[in-house]
């Protein structure tokens, strides 16, 4: 009985932050996209009119299309910490050296990441300086002026920030696994390579689920990189769902249709995190539970 | 066999190290290249070709960004939130996960669900509505506005609920045998064994609540009012030209991060792997 009581005493408070702002947005956003809604005029119920504009939408599309394209990361990025995963946990010299300067990218904020990249990448600057050098280039490129390749330019500095932090997962991961079967393994005749692609990647798995899964949903949530470093521009090239969903909410005060393109986007969001379970079967949430 | 064998090991190593060492300088080189230019003087930063090394010299961006962008209220903005920020995930979590994990009531279960559900929920819409929601509470313009919607974290709670797992039931049932209330077993018994996730946590935080960008940046509409990190952005803007006063800026506003990740490293890569482990 005292045991219930400082239960709800204890439990009242963050569920009420979590119903006011996670719970009630979650469902009074589905609602708020059957409006037409700006804050100052009054809302005015339109139905499934906001979804069928969206549907002739040419920006709604544009970004949907960038938003996906951005998924490209998640393998990249996986490929990458696992490789250097297995790197920083082989027996080198200095290795707790390596992984602390793998990892310091994690820690700085992402503004600054971007700023500095987006330095980098200006034209004429030190990118340009060095494959001119190298001479790869003949002129300059203009990473984040060229509608063509300033989205891939801003999806390298989201891979470069991240990449110690899946690796530092993925190092987890391989000093959990026992270290008889891979002797095991090896005692079998199995080269390294065998011992790598049968034992240690299956032996990976939930974590390869864990980290494709919050790289897929930081990828489709990205901002911060691009409203630092382009605000969506060349002639929205870079602009991707979050983004519209700022632009159309907070520059344009159109709420309404905002959350209707926004609820949309979370089903994508929802099925990559489906898709992810099905890939991936054991691990995540549930084996939280159990 | 053992020296063919060796010399795989030798080859192995090489490419090991030079995969490395390319990373290496793919990561730390910003950082230099941020450090150097933020120590140079203005006839320098548009030299072309690019200087290695800083020369002369200077200290002044250093100087005139504090002086000139008003740094010193910036980092008080940064300091604010993100100790507030913390405290409050911290508390929250610490009071969320106790029941969950130890004590026996009416709706253990569902509660558990309550905050597994959101963890699989995107939460895409949220930030329009929740807009909204503090307009009506007249929180936006405020650090309460930006800090009360994040103030708990699912991570949080589960990170607390697995360490107050992990205590022995005998410790709890000598505490109440001697008649010990539930309270004072949950803060002067349970909470102390739990310090070293909590240090992980409030690490975490800090870190987290340093990077914020989006959410300030809707919530707070007076710029004498944002974060560094929304602050950085802000005055790139305004002072596209003087760019080594925003690098001066940035390696200002990483310092702390940077310091706090070398002397607390250990908690930082325990927070990030227990989340991963356990999830």
């Amino acid at each position: 009985m005292r045991q219930t009581l400082l239960a709800y005493t204890f439990l009242a408070i963050p569920l009420l932050i979590m119903i006011v702002f996670i719970y009630y947005p979650i469902g009074f956003g589905v609602n708020l996209s059957l409006y037409k809604y700006d804050i100052i005029s009054t809302k005015e119920f339109v139905g499934l009119k906001n979804f069928s504009s969206l549907m002739h939408d040419k920006y709604f599309w544009n970004a949907m299309k960038n938003s996906i394209l951005y998924l490209a990361v998640v393998p990249v990025l996986q490929f990458l910490s696992i490789l250097l995963a297995v790197m920083v946990n082989a027996d080198i010299k200095a290795r707790s050296f390596f992984r602390l300067m793998l990892f310091i990218p994690v820690v700085t904020p992402m503004t600054i990441v971007a700023l500095t990249w987006r330095w980098i990448f200006r034209e004429r600057g030190i990118l340009d300086y060095m494959l001119f050098s190298l001479k790869l280039i003949d002129d300059p490129v203009g990473y984040l002026s060229n509608p063509k390749i300033a989205l891939f330019m801003i999806m390298f500095v989201t891979m470069w920030k991240g990449l110690g932090y899946y690796m530092m997962i993925y190092l987890a991961g391989l000093q959990n696994i026992s270290q008889d079967y891979l002797d095991a393994a090896r005692i079998d005749g199995a080269k390294r390579w065998q011992v790598f692609f049968h034992v240690t990647l299956p032996l990976l798995k939930p974590y390869i689920f864990f980290c494709s899964t919050m790289s897929a949903i930081a990828a489709l949530n990205v901002f911060t990189e691009i409203y630092a470093m382009t605000r969506g521009g060349p002639n929205y090239a870079t602009e991707t769902m979050p983004m519209l969903v700022y632009r159309w909410a907070f520059r344009y005060l159109k709420f309404g249709y905002s959350s209707a393109a926004a609820t949309l986007f979370s089903i994508v969001v929802f099925a990559f995190t489906l898709l992810n379970f099905r890939l991936f079967r054991e691990g995540g949430v549930r084996s939280y539970y159990e | 066999m053992s020296k063919s064998k060796r010399i795989n090991d030798v080859t192995t190593k090489i490419v090991i190290y030079a995969v490395l060492i390319f990373f290496m300088f793919l990561t730390a080189g910003p950082f230099y290249w941020m450090a150097k230019t933020s120590l140079e003087t203005s006839t320098n930063i548009f030299k072309y070709p690019p200087s290695l090394v800083p020369w002369p010299l200077t200290f002044e961006n250093y100087v005139g960004v504090w002086k000139m962008l008003k740094l010193g209220t910036y980092y008080k903005n940064s300091f604010i939130i993100a100790g507030f920020g913390t405290l409050a995930n911290v508390l929250f979590a610490l009071m969320a996960a106790y029941p969950m994990a130890r004590l026996d009531f009416y709706g253990k279960r569902l509660s558990l669900f309550l905050v597994l559900i959101p963890m699989m929920i995107p939460v895409q819409g949220t930030l329009i509505v929740n807009y909204l929601t503090l307009r009506k509470l007249h929180l936006l313009n405020t650090y309460a506005g930006v800090i009360i919607p994040q103030s708990v974290s699912l991570f949080g709670i589960f990170l607390m609920r697995q360490a107050y797992l992990g205590i022995p039931r005998d410790l709890e049932d000598a505490a109440r045998i001697d008649g010990a209330g539930e309270f004072y077993i949950w803060w002067r018994i349970m909470t102390p064994l739990v310090t070293p996730t909590i240090a992980t946590l409030a690490i975490f935080q800090v870190l987290t609540w340093w990077d914020q960008f989006l959410w300030p940046l809707i919530v707070l509409s007076s710029s004498d009012k944002y974060p560094l990190a929304v602050a950085l952005v802000y005055l790139q803007g305004a002072f596209q030209t003087n760019f080594r006063y925003t690098v001066a800026g940035m390696v200002l506003a990483v310092i702390p991060v940077i310091l706090l990740f070398l002397f607390m490293q250990r908690y930082i890569i325990k927070g990030i792997t227990e989340g991963a482990l356990k999830y």
